[in-house]
């Protein structure tokens, strides 16, 4: 264990530095660079006002269209870092995500739906979580309906056959699509993109991402206790129904605000508290924030190459897909290996 | 502290598994249920702690019926130590014995120091201090159990409901299990625990409640319930008890009566019965 609860400050305090290097070298690089004085100067005049004494044509690819870009990407990789562990603590088992179970695609349907209804960013987010919730409640009823098996399988299971559900309803939903307006929008924010978060998306989705992660970050130590079976849990005097209950939401608010936002950009969720996990142990208090802060720093990271790799622009879910296949399969190697 | 069933009905809805129990437990007590595979032990385990309601009648805590208290305070009162189960996550044996603190903390709060304190000296406590900061899955089976107990004692309940503590342990962590019990109840704790073997509640229990299928076939003081009759009525196999010399005194032992004979040679039977 490299993170260990009295080492914890330090972690973070090391993580928020590299963290903000990457972002003024995400804001430096790309088809215009901008030199690191300038990135600085710019930001600075934020504060300051004035021009910072650099260019208009710096200034504004800095401020207006990375800017949003970098907060963007941001929020939604420590969203779904956070939300993924979380989904993992309820689940009790550390190979769930928001895509797996189905959550992402859920969202994914129903901002869709707000798509085709022509509503405005509001309602779409409603619909976007109103869709994971649904997808989520579905998988857990079915779970606890289908009992018997073995738990963690069914659940998963569940996941993939309640998203492919969701996913059909997407398919549904864009054939039917008026195709010279609505289907290109759908089909660009179905790969999952960050270059389209406007800030006024962002200060629309980046509360209600705060407002999923707060109630996870007071809740970080109790959340513990849902890896317990329930019977210990409320032996120990949880009121285990009424937390698991919280969470989710929590979880699934901050999800669907990052998917309304970037799409559904997969992966994330699952490889990023796995990965703090192991430099933290499994204690909820020390995986939440290294999860926020790696899952932040890994979208960030992969945005950025996503736009200055290649000519074009990838989009960034098939950089975290190539990454997330080889890790979950690890992943299952490993707990396979462990659990007789 | 005690805790007392009255006119108890247990079960699931539209499952009655057991009728119009009576049973009680003292303070500094420790009472054996024992009873066949499928007698009930376990529903009526989660029903005196709170996990499922009562069908009728009333389990009391102190006088306090329990279905009236809050899940935190039946908790501070009551505390469970299940078998011990391999989880998906691998907390040390700090953090698991941290987590007796949760009844004593709000919401939104982690434990503090004092909490810290209290959870290492239950580990210390049971002697697995030396263990504290390793992963529950790196340990033995006896000292996972210990670790339970450890987390159960954390919360400063005074009362403990044990469920098969000794199951799935080798003979010696059996008696480290045991031998701590006893020594709980030294300490002023009562203890209920289930078992499937009597002679554990020979070795523990200063009461005994048997049960079957749902049913109350007799409690009352171990030595004078455990005999041959209501052991082999409770079993449905003929039963024996006896009694052998140790260091620790005259005990009591059970054993059942082979009919097909066999693997205990008579030489073998004279040297136990010495």
């Amino acid at each position: 264990m490299l993170i260990t609860r009295s080492r914890l400050p330090f972690a973070l305090a090391a993580g928020l530095v590299a963290l903000a290097l990457l972002v003024a070298l995400s804001l430096a690089l790309g088809s215009f660079p901008v030199a690191p004085r300038d990135v600085a100067n710019a930001l600075w005049s934020v504060f300051a006002g004035g021009d910072g004494g650099v260019g208009d044509r710096a200034r504004s690819v800095v401020l207006e269209i990375r800017g949003p870009r970098v907060v963007a990407a941001l929020f939604v990789g420590a969203a779904l870092g956070t939300a993924g562990a979380a989904y993992q603590n309820v689940f009790r088992n550390p190979l769930v995500s928001p895509d797996i179970l189905g959550v992402s695609s859920g969202c994914a349907l129903g901002a869709i739906v707000g798509i085709l209804a022509g509503l405005p960013a509001a309602a779409m987010q409603g619909l976007a979580f109103a869709g994971g919730l649904a997808a989520v409640g579905l998988v857990l009823a079915v779970g606890s309906w289908v009992r018997g098996h073995d738990r963690v399988l069914t659940l998963v299971l569940t996941g993939v056959v309640v998203g492919s559900l969701f996913s059909a309803g997407v398919a549904f939903a864009k054939t039917v699509a008026d195709p010279y307006n609505q289907l290109p929008a759908i089909t660009f924010w179905l790969l999952g993109s960050l270059g389209g978060a406007l800030p006024a998306d962002l200060a629309f989705a980046v509360p209600l991402m705060l407002l999923g992660m707060v109630p996870l970050a007071l809740l970080r130590w109790r959340v513990n206790l849902l890896a317990l079976p329930d019977d210990e849990a409320r032996a120990l005097g949880v009121d285990v129904p009424r937390l698991r209950f919280w969470v989710i939401a929590a979880a699934t608010l901050s999800t669907s605000a990052a998917v309304a936002i970037a799409g559904v950009i997969g992966w994330i969720g699952l490889v990023v508290p796995h990965a703090a996990r192991m430099l933290t142990g499994p204690g909820f208090a020390r995986v939440l924030p290294i999860s926020a802060l790696l899952g932040a720093g890994f979208l960030l990271l992969v945005d950025t190459l996503c736009r200055t790799a290649v000519a074009g622009e990838l989009p960034p879910g098939v950089v975290t897909a190539i990454v997330g296949t080889p890790a979950f399969i690890a992943l299952l190697a490993a707990s396979s290996r462990r659990t007789p | 502290m005690t805790l007392a069933a009255r006119a108890l009905s247990f079960g699931y809805p539209g499952r009655e598994v057991g009728h119009g129990l009576d049973l009680d437990l003292a303070a500094a007590e420790v009472l054996c249920v024992l009873g066949p595979n499928g007698a009930g032990k376990t529903t009526l385990m989660r029903t005196l702690l709170g996990l499922i309601p009562a069908l009728g009648g009333q389990v009391l805590e102190s006088g306090r019926d329990l279905a009236r208290l809050s899940r935190q305070a039946v908790a501070r009162a009551l505390s469970y130590v299940p078998q011990a189960s391999q989880g998906p996550f691998d907390f040390t044996l700090l953090e698991l014995a941290e987590m007796g603190r949760t009844a004593h903390l709000g919401a939104f709060a982690k434990p503090g120091r004092k909490d810290r304190e209290i959870a290492r000296s239950a580990l210390e406590r049971l002697g697995i201090g030396g263990l504290a900061e390793r992963p529950i899955g790196a340990v033995s089976g006896g000292e996972r159990q210990l670790a339970l107990i450890a987390r159960a004692l954390a919360s400063e309940a005074r009362l403990l409901v044990m469920d098969e503590p000794t199951a799935g342990l080798d003979f010696g962590n059996q008696s480290r299990v045991l031998e701590e019990i006893a020594r709980l109840k030294a300490g002023g704790l009562s203890v209920l625990l289930c078992s499937h073997d009597p002679d554990h509640a020979f070795l523990v229990a200063d009461r005994v409640l048997l049960l079957e299928s749902g049913r109350v076939l007799a409690q009352g003081v171990t030595a004078e319930i455990l005999g041959d009759e209501n052991l082999s009525r409770l079993y449905g196999v003929r039963v024996h008890v006896t009694e052998v010399d140790t260091p620790a005194g005259r005990r009591r032992v059970c054993v059942p009566a082979l009919t097909a004979g066999g693997g205990s040679s008579p030489v073998a039977t004279g040297r136990f019965m010495n």
